[in-house]
């Protein structure tokens, strides 16, 4: 009883700051949404170019009433999902090999970096030929461009694990796998999670530059499309689309990681 | 069970000799502080007792079973706590006995953190610990495995004076509960004094054994006493020998000289 009773008078003060903090964030953007606006309904300007938030409302809630919103948002999320699995998947076990054992990291390391030197979207010519320009290709070039950040990030973390702890994975005898699991893992995990949403970064990239080069349906359709038929309202809707999808995501994997987080001592880490 | 260091020389890969042709027997239960000059390969000789690492020439052996990586029967506390940020006091202090059942694993860590007072601590993350108390959860992962021998690497070095006397008291309470064999490296005269039986004075390049002192006082040992401060003037006139300086301590001397206790 009385251990519950701090936590529901501090509950108070947070959810406030829960929306305080935000709000500031937002400031500037919806100001400056607001007076473009309102620039346009004083008739400082067209606003056929540039269309005014109200114009990129309307062609959102116009897309989202015919499914059209619904089914390209469903199809450049599943396509984001599944380049950003293949390429979680190679990366973390790429890294985590070469991190661990210094012999491989020789061996495949160059290769890999040279491999990361070149333009990703330089790929797209080749993965068409190899195929075909439907999903495999742009499936495989989300993954190439998830695939870097998540093993470098992994490698790196891998090989600085500080010796003293690995220390004390040996004193008590760990095998290989239990050091792993028990000791390298928990240490990697921090490191890990920052990797993972450079990744999921990209992998929204990635996804566009896929879609651009040859869909016909999806996010990036939507953008190609206003371009060539010239409706600019269409082509910001997509861009605000890809901006809040981008950013819950990348919410919901922090959030999702942060339990696992808890023990950090770090800067701007919370209590 | 006897601990045998014989003929032990370490030679590193950029050919530094660190160690030389040291050999110690340490009988079980016996308490046995290693002191000398910073680079003498105090640590390194701890290294190789605990098998982290290995010897060039000669031998170490627990009960005739020669050590060449770490021993289920040997534990060892570092300088630095080194406690896993991601686990818990509870977990830490649990860290070793992952193979047992959980009911004994909860059971021996209760118990545990109730011998090194941190039994509201439990829950608590690494990084919410004093250094006092980090270095106590330390001691209480490396005692929960039942060691025979306890190694212990300038545990107290990183605290403050205060909090040293207090968990050096606390160590010996610890260790009259089992009487495991400690082996402890300090560069503290009065450590090696409150603590050992034996006191094991080294000197540098390469590391070798240049005395090996007796303390034989009762416990416990009262820090003002004659007898601790004759002790203390005998460990400090060996090891000003042992760095070849002209000597600024005489054994034979009555008056005390506190100052030069911290002399390094």
């Amino acid at each position: 009883m009385t251990a519950a009773e701090p936590a529901a008078l501090t509950g108070e003060q947070p959810s406030l700051a829960r929306f305080a903090r935000p709000a500031l964030g937002l400031a500037l953007p919806v100001g400056l949404a607001i007076l473009w606006e309102i620039a346009v309904r004083m008739g400082f300007s067209d606003g056929r170019l540039v269309p005014p938030p109200s114009r990129i409302w309307a062609t959102l809630v116009e897309l989202a009433a015919a499914g059209e919103l619904q089914r390209h948002v469903g199809v450049t999320v599943a396509r984001v999902a599944a380049g950003f699995a293949f390429g979680v998947a190679a990366g973390t076990i790429l890294g985590a090999i070469t991190g661990y054992s210094a012999l491989t990291r020789r061996l495949l390391d160059p290769t890999l970096q040279a491999l990361r030197s070149i333009p990703s979207i330089a790929w797209v010519p080749l993965f068409i030929l190899w195929l075909g320009i439907f999903e495999s290709s742009k499936i495989t070039l989300i993954a190439v461009g998830v695939f870097f950040p998540v093993y470098l990030g992994v490698m790196g973390a891998v090989v600085s694990v500080d010796r003293k702890i690995v220390e004390v994975g040996r004193v008590f005898r760990l095998s290989g796998a239990q050091m792993v699991r028990r000791i390298l893992l928990p240490a990697v995990l921090p490191a890990y999670v920052i990797a993972l949403r450079s990744g999921l970064g990209l992998g929204w990239m990635f996804v566009v530059a896929a879609e651009l080069l040859g869909a016909s349906e999806g996010l990036g359709y939507l953008l190609v499309d206003g371009q060539q038929l010239g409706k600019p309202a269409q082509i910001v809707a997509a861009i605000v689309v890809f901006a809040v999808i981008g950013k819950t995501t990348d919410w919901i994997l922090s959030a999702a990681a942060a339990p696992f987080l808890r023990w950090e001592d770090r800067y701007g880490a919370k209590s | 069970m006897t601990l045998n260091i014989s003929h032990v020389g370490k030679t590193y890969a950029n050919l530094v000799r660190a160690l030389d042709g040291i050999s110690l027997d340490v009988a079980p239960g016996e308490i046995v502080a290693v002191v000398g000059g910073s680079g003498c390969g105090k640590s390194t000789l701890l290294r190789l007792v605990s098998g982290l690492d290995n010897p060039t020439q000669g031998n170490v052996a627990l009960d005739g079973d020669a050590i060449v990586s770490p021993h289920e029967k040997i534990g060892i506390v570092f300088q630095e706590p080194r406690l896993l940020p991601w686990l818990t006091v509870a977990g830490n202090v649990g860290f070793g006995l992952a193979d047992r059942p959980k009911a004994e694993r909860a059971e021996r860590v209760a118990r545990q953190l109730d011998r090194v007072g941190l039994t509201d601590k439990a829950n608590v993350w690494p990084r919410e610990l004093s250094g006092g108390q980090a270095q106590r959860v330390a001691i209480a992962r490396a005692l929960i495995m039942r060691p025979e021998v306890l190694l212990l690497d300038e545990p107290f070095s990183a605290l403050d004076a205060f909090t040293r006397v207090d968990l050096q008291d606390h160590l010996l309470d610890l260790w009259a509960d089992t009487k495991p064999t400690l082996v402890v490296v300090t560069h503290d005269v009065d450590e090696s004094i409150v603590l050992a039986d034996r006191v094991v004075v080294m000197r540098p390049q390469p590391g070798r054994v240049f005395a090996e002192i007796e303390i034989d006082l009762a416990r416990p040992r009262d820090r003002q006493s004659a007898a601790y401060d004759f002790a203390k003037r005998r460990v400090m006139a060996a090891l000003d020998r042992s760095l070849e300086r002209k000597a600024t301590i005489d054994d034979r001397e009555t008056t005390s000289d506190h100052g030069s206790a911290m002399w390094w």
